[in-house]
């Protein structure tokens, strides 16, 4: 048995007051590929969030682990230098920082090393190539003004600069167009390895066709209400959510 | 988990936080008397003229009221304030010759550095009296003159005498008249017709004396076609009694000249800011205002441009950071009052720790003004709840055909974007830094290379080394 990347378990949260996470539990070991499928409003953004320690939200119950150590309390800068990485959904814009200036000073806290600028500047240019991003979106000042497509592949060109051990992609796929969906599909296949692992939380399920899953979960309620493997995105493909609720 | 408050630093005050003992050669006693402006006077060797307006400034200051509106000033008693502070030295054109304490001051703010590297010209003011000035060789030839005022009040006396308070009144309000009554040192910068100065002059205030007033008066004329950058500085050591600050700066842009006057302003949280700068802009002429407030207890500066000219042209961009206990109350003011003049009011605020910044402006179109553009942007950022930030532009427009924007944006900090940096690595200060950083970074990208570097410090970012 390979040793956990990530233990969620029986976590409980809410927002507000309101309770959104009912008791969810998960494992994904380093190489493994999960997804989260599940109808609107189930929780599984909150999960992603969560699990990465967003302010916002408070833990009734339950806790996370990464890699064996109990990160339940701790701040998500902390957790990001442990490896753990997020897409956004809809991620910010920040003006008056451009995407260079804020991806080298992410990677420097990351990796809590000097990031020089020239090898930098050669490395990204690279990763933004094989995205399809023109390379001035470097100087551009960061989701200001980007498309929603844009957004989602600069959130990818952050996942492949700062190499996490485990990525969560929320719903990264959705609102893009089929090559878009191709290119970020590929990019994550590059990042993909034996050590890494991916929870990819997504509606649709084009994103995996190079990307073999290992897991699904379905989540309902706030709760994984099942998991299985890949042969369950044909069944839902078929019957809608509706058919593997039961 | 726990939700956690973390705090974005202070401005770091360390590097002006420093004090002499007070080896002041004069002083005179607290408060405000006809003897002791005529002291003053006499001291200076002035020509009766001077020595009639400050009498008159003095007359004016007793019986007006202060301002209605704006910061409270409740708390500041004219009757525990020095108003003339006089340094143990006389004016000096070599550092050298510089009483060395003085000289270790103004080489720890990085003046003499700057003067060799950067500048075409120096003026610093101790206290009350300018006690060092120079100006590269070759720019004397020019006819340029920069000197202190005092100089120019014996060696220039006709130029003075026709423009001095002519801009700003002692009539304006309460402190324009105190500083009519007891002003002292300052700078008069001279630069002939089509004389254009490719490196900045820069002056530097320094109120050491504890209780004391410093009332600088800045006295600038740019004749025609000509142009130059002249630059600011001030601060002063931290004490527990406040202290004033009252300046004024009269700025007078002749046809087609250019003048840009930058300020950075780092006074101590002792320190009373009550400054009035004023511009007259002639045809064709430009002014570029360039204002970072960052110290004070409270401020109130609202650099104004009057556009006589057709064609005249005014440009400010302000930042103004307040942190605990400091009420600033900073923005600019323009009078259009020719054809196709044409004006930018860019303004930034942080507020934080329960800081109040409060952005205000006065955009006057007159009648004759046709075909004249004005354009405001100002935006606020606040760092918590307890922080606050207030707008109030006012437009008064008396001529229809006139192209005008206003666009005024105050918002919270946002907790989305803070976490969105954090799950980055970032840890909580320097997410919030960086938006600080990136808030003001259309500020920053306005101001020279170095003034954005001293911004950069003084917003105390703590993300040098990172990004670069």
């Amino acid at each position: 048995m390979p040793k956990n990347l990530l233990s969620i378990k029986n976590l409980c949260a809410s927002v507000d007051g309101k309770r959104i996470l009912n008791g969810v539990n998960m494992e994904i070991c380093p190489g493994e590929v999960h997804v989260l499928m599940g109808p609107n409003g189930a929780g599984k953004s909150t999960l992603a969030n969560v699990v990465m320690g967003d302010p916002r939200y408070r833990v009734d119950a339950g806790a996370v682990f990464f890699e064996g150590e109990d990160i339940t309390g701790e701040k998500p800068d902390t957790r990001a230098r442990r490896g753990m990485f997020l897409s956004f959904q809809a991620p910010e814009e920040i003006p008056g920082i451009t995407v260079e200036n804020f991806l080298r000073a992410a990677k420097a806290a990351y990796s809590g090393e000097d990031v020089k600028l020239l090898p930098f500047r050669k490395e990204l240019r690279a990763k933004m190539s094989e995205l399809e991003m023109e390379p001035s979106y470097a100087a551009r000042y960061l989701n200001v003004g980007f498309s929603g497509g844009e957004k989602k592949k600069n959130e990818i060109l952050q996942m492949a600069v700062l190499n996490p051990k485990l990525a969560i992609l929320d719903e990264t796929d959705s609102g893009l167009d089929i090559d878009a969906v191709k290119t970020i599909s590929e990019s994550v296949h590059r990042y993909k390895n034996e050590t890494n692992a991916v929870l990819i939380i997504t509606h649709i399920t084009r994103i995996l066709q190079r990307l073999p899953a290992d897991y699904i979960h379905i989540m309902s309620d706030g709760r994984i209400v099942r998991t299985s493997d890949a042969s369950l995105i044909e069944e839902i493909s078929r019957g809608g959510f509706a058919s593997v609720l039961g | 988990m726990e939700k956690q408050k973390t705090r974005v630093d202070d401005i770091n005050r360390e590097r002006f936080d420093f004090r002499d003992a007070d080896k002041s050669g004069y002083k005179t006693g607290k408060g405000l008397t006809a003897d002791i402006v005529t002291e003053i006077s006499k001291m200076k060797n002035e020509p009766a003229w001077m020595l009639k307006h400050r009498l008159r400034s003095l007359e004016i200051y007793h019986r007006t009221p202060l301002p209605a509106w704006g910061p409270p000033l409740g708390k500041l008693n004219m009757d525990e304030i020095v108003t003339y502070v006089k340094p143990d030295t006389g004016l000096k054109s070599d550092w050298n010759e510089v009483p060395e304490y003085i000289k270790n001051t103004f080489e720890r703010l990085g003046i003499p550095k700057a003067e060799r590297e950067s500048l075409a010209g120096v003026g610093a003011q101790y206290d009350s009296e300018v006690v060092y000035h120079n100006i590269r060789r070759e720019l004397l030839s020019q006819g340029v003159i920069y000197t202190d005022m005092e100089t120019a009040v014996q060696e220039h006396e006709d130029i003075v005498k026709e423009l001095f308070m002519k801009l700003v009144p002692p009539q304006d309000h309460k402190f324009a008249a105190l500083h009519g009554a007891v002003w002292s040192g300052g700078s008069y910068v001279y630069v002939p017709e089509g004389v254009r100065l490719a490196i900045p002059l820069q002056s530097y205030f320094r109120l050491n004396a504890p209780g004391a007033g410093q009332f600088e008066h800045t006295l600038i004329v740019v004749e025609k076609g000509a142009s130059v950058h002249f630059i600011e500085g001030c601060s002063a050591p931290k004490y527990n009694v406040l202290n004033l600050h009252a300046g004024c700066v009269e700025l007078y842009v002749r046809e087609g000249a250019t003048l840009r006057y930058s300020t950075i302003e780092n006074w101590s949280k002792n320190m009373m800011n009550l400054n009035t700068k004023r511009a007259l802009v002639e045809k064709n002429a430009t002014i570029e205002w360039i204002s970072g407030t960052f110290g004070s207890n409270t401020t109130m500066l609202y650099p104004s441009s009057i556009l006589k000219g057709e064609g005249a042209r005014s440009t400010f961009t302000g930042i103004t950071f307040a942190g605990n206990g400091q009420h600033l109350d900073t923005g600019a003011k323009v009078v259009h009052a020719a054809p196709n003049t044409s004006s930018t009011v860019s303004s930034r605020s942080i507020s934080k720790d329960g800081g109040i910044a409060v952005y205000r402006s006065v955009i006057n179109i007159l009648q004759n003004a046709s075909e004249s553009k004005s354009s405001i942007v100002c935006e606020s950022l606040m760092m918590d709840s307890v922080s606050r930030s207030d707008t109030i532009p006012v437009m008064d427009i008396r001529n229809d055909r006139v192209d005008i924007g206003h666009e005024a944006k105050i918002g919270r900090i946002s907790d989305a974007a803070i976490f969105y940096l954090m799950t980055r690595g970032l840890p909580e200060e320097e997410a919030k830094a960086m938006i600080v950083r990136g808030f003001v970074e259309p500020i920053a990208k306005e101001l020279p290379l170095e003034y954005a570097v001293e911004m950069n410090r003084l917003i105390s970012l703590e993300l040098e080394g990172t990004i670069g």
